[in-house]
């Protein structure tokens, strides 16, 4: 899996999204900065990661949505490549119009730092082959404006085609209130656009990807992606 | 010559920031405050005069960056300011 992760000024993730992508697919991502004009040849997988583009000035990742390496993220995605965005690069992804909705401030109004739980509701995507469908884990996350929204008719559009992939729940899977810790529509966590190729994930699985660190929850994300594009070669 | 961008949430959109806002007002004891919304004013300066193209000017950059128009409105308005009048003969 050729991989590319996009850099902003105020990016701090990228580096543990590098070491988890060459960790777990074996090949070292390429790092692509925002001012660039395209993708380097043949990736496979664009990956937004997390941290504090342009540091959320204006709105989370308004100014770097509008970048000029997103014109080149926008066609990799037509042409039907992946596309990954975790946290910031939800945020930038869903400002960016690749994905819908809004990333509101956490309805508690805190940021919010620690791990939580996350439900894959789907195992049928290349996003989440590599977990069980209904497959609790556990993962960290770390962020202010969480709170995922959209109007009435997109999120039953997203529910009735199965576009959430991951939810917060209770460690046994059961939707809470008290474990939707930002307040997220319908608990979600993770969202996949409508051509089923760009997904949107608040939490940081690359994070647990060692078991040095505790957990690795977060392997399942990147083993099934590096699976999806084996048995496609 | 000036413009001005005023986005603001769009009602039903939950705005924690105008809650936290709204509860320091009262309890500030400011009285009669029934609710308070959190918006953005962006002021703009403009090399020309020509009224309609700055109109259209703000109203790009409230769609293109400054406005997410899925939860947010906005409004323009452009103001001519230093009109002088045409010098007269000094007599």
């Amino acid at each position: 899996m050729k991989s590319a992760v996009v850099v902003f000024p105020g990016i701090n993730r990228e580096r543990d999204m590098a070491r988890a992508l060459r960790l777990i697919s074996g090949h070292e991502p390429a790092m692509v900065w925002h001012a660039d004009t395209a993708l380097p040849e043949g990736t496979d997988l664009v990956v937004v990661p997390g941290g504090f583009s342009y540091g959320d000035y204006l709105r989370c990742g308004a100014i770097a949505a509008r970048a000029p390496i997103m014109d080149a993220v926008r066609m990799h995605a037509q042409k039907g490549g992946l596309v990954l965005g975790v946290c910031n690069g939800f945020q930038i992804l869903c400002e960016a119009g690749l994905l819908p909705g809004v990333l509101m401030r956490n309805a508690g109004q805190k940021f919010i730092c620690r791990d939580v739980y996350l439900r894959v509701d789907r195992s049928d995507t290349p996003f989440t082959r590599g977990f069980n469908a209904g497959q609790v884990i556990r993962v960290p996350t770390a962020h202010g404006e969480g709170n995922f929204i959209a109007d009435a008719d997109t999120i039953n559009r997203l529910e009735r085609e199965g576009r959430v992939l991951f939810r917060y729940t209770d460690p046994a899977g059961a939707l809470d209130p008290a474990w939707n810790f930002n307040g997220a529509t319908n608990a979600i966590a993770g969202v996949l656009n409508e051509a089923g190729n760009v997904l949107g994930l608040m939490p940081h699985p690359e994070n647990h990807v060692e078991p040095a660190l505790g957990s690795t929850d977060g392997r399942g994300l990147f083993a099934g992606l590096t699976e999806h594009f084996a048995r496609a070669a | 010559m000036k413009g001005r961008i005023i986005v603001t949430l769009k009602s039903g959109i939950l705005d924690p920031q105008g809650k936290a806002i709204e509860g320091a007002l009262k309890s500030l004891g400011i009285a009669g405050v029934a609710s308070v919304r959190q918006g953005k004013v962006f002021d703009v300066e403009f090399d020309g005069r020509d009224r309609k193209q700055a109109e259209l000017v703000l109203k790009q950059a409230a769609d293109k960056l400054l406005a997410n128009t899925l939860i947010e409105n906005y409004d323009v308005k452009v103001v001519v300011t230093g009109v002088r009048q045409a010098p007269q003969p000094h007599r």
